[in-house]
């Protein structure tokens, strides 16, 4: 009878000592993923054709007149 | 390509408000909405500095974080976007932004808050490029005629430059070598002498009473 009480009690403090644990409450982030409409690409167009390369060169052409040495001495 | 950037040097902005108008005009932004302003520190005191701010489509952008509808995307070029049909006009981005830059149209006579508006880079959003749909949302998308921001190109004195990230940090660094820095710059020792070497005394003029 006494191992049994003694059973019984051991498991009964394990039980009440459970309920003292303590969890993580640090909350992990997660990026949330984009769930609107698609875009297109910039050079999917009439003018690029979807020429990838094509549009990048206009954009390096077009950025190099925002630089006035090379404007003007160029 | 690298990542689409602005810059704006602040030795060169003149406050002339010049990239603020061709915004608005460009893309036909309602009254009350500023996607792009020129802020100024220390007004009126010499050596006062403006600088042009506006969305700087930051790599890791406070807004998409704290977005809870997820309307926002960033394009492989690096510009942030947002779809309009999703946002539900809660502010959350404004508040997250450092810049200030997501806005607000009111929409009805208490206050209400329209759905969000931002510098889109001129790159339009994610409707048919170049489509009255588009334009009417977002405005022009200048990106995908082979231009950039009109802020940018329409500076007249090229403070605000816009574009691919490593094409204007090369266009910076030409700009700083070449014009020095601080004092060196212009300005103050062109016109009043160096400390070390005081301006040359006016010339007496011929004829004057002194």
């Amino acid at each position: 009878m006494k191992p049994l009480i003694a059973t019984a009690c051991v498991i009964a403090l394990a039980a009440g000592l459970a309920g003292c644990g303590e969890k993580s409450q640090v909350v992990v982030y997660k990026q949330g993923q984009y769930q609107g409409k698609a875009d297109g690409k910039p050079w999917d167009n009439e003018a690029f054709s979807g020429d990838k390369g094509n549009w990048e060169t206009a954009i390096k052409a077009r950025n190099q007149s925002q630089n006035e040495y090379r404007r003007i001495n160029g | 390509m690298a990542r689409m950037k602005f810059i704006c040097d602040a030795e060169r902005c003149i406050e002339c408000n010049g990239c603020v108008t061709a915004c608005k005009n460009e893309h036909e932004v309602p009254w009350g909405v500023n996607r792009r302003r020129v802020v100024t520190i220390n007004d009126g005191v010499p050596g006062e500095r403006s600088m042009s701010v506006a969305c700087m489509h930051c790599s890791d952008a406070p807004c998409m974080a704290v977005c809870p509808v997820d309307c926002f995307y960033r394009t492989d070029e690096g510009v942030v976007l947002h779809d309009k049909d999703l946002c539900i006009g809660c502010g959350y981005c404004f508040y997250a932004c450092p810049f200030g830059a997501p806005q607000f149209p009111q929409a009805g006579a208490f206050g209400l808050r329209g759905k969000m508006d931002k510098c889109t880079f001129c790159a339009g959003g994610p409707e048919a490029n170049s489509s009255e749909e588009e334009f009417r949302k977002y405005g022009r998308n200048r990106l995908a005629e082979g231009k950039l921001p009109l802020c940018a190109e329409v500076c007249s004195t090229k403070a605000l430059l816009g574009g691919d990230a490593d094409v204007l940090a090369d266009i910076y660094r030409q700009r700083v070598l070449t014009r020095g820095k601080g004092a060196e710059i212009w300005g103050w020792s062109t016109a009043y002498g160096k400390p070390d070497a005081p301006a040359a005394a006016p010339a007496p003029s011929a004829g004057g009473k002194s």
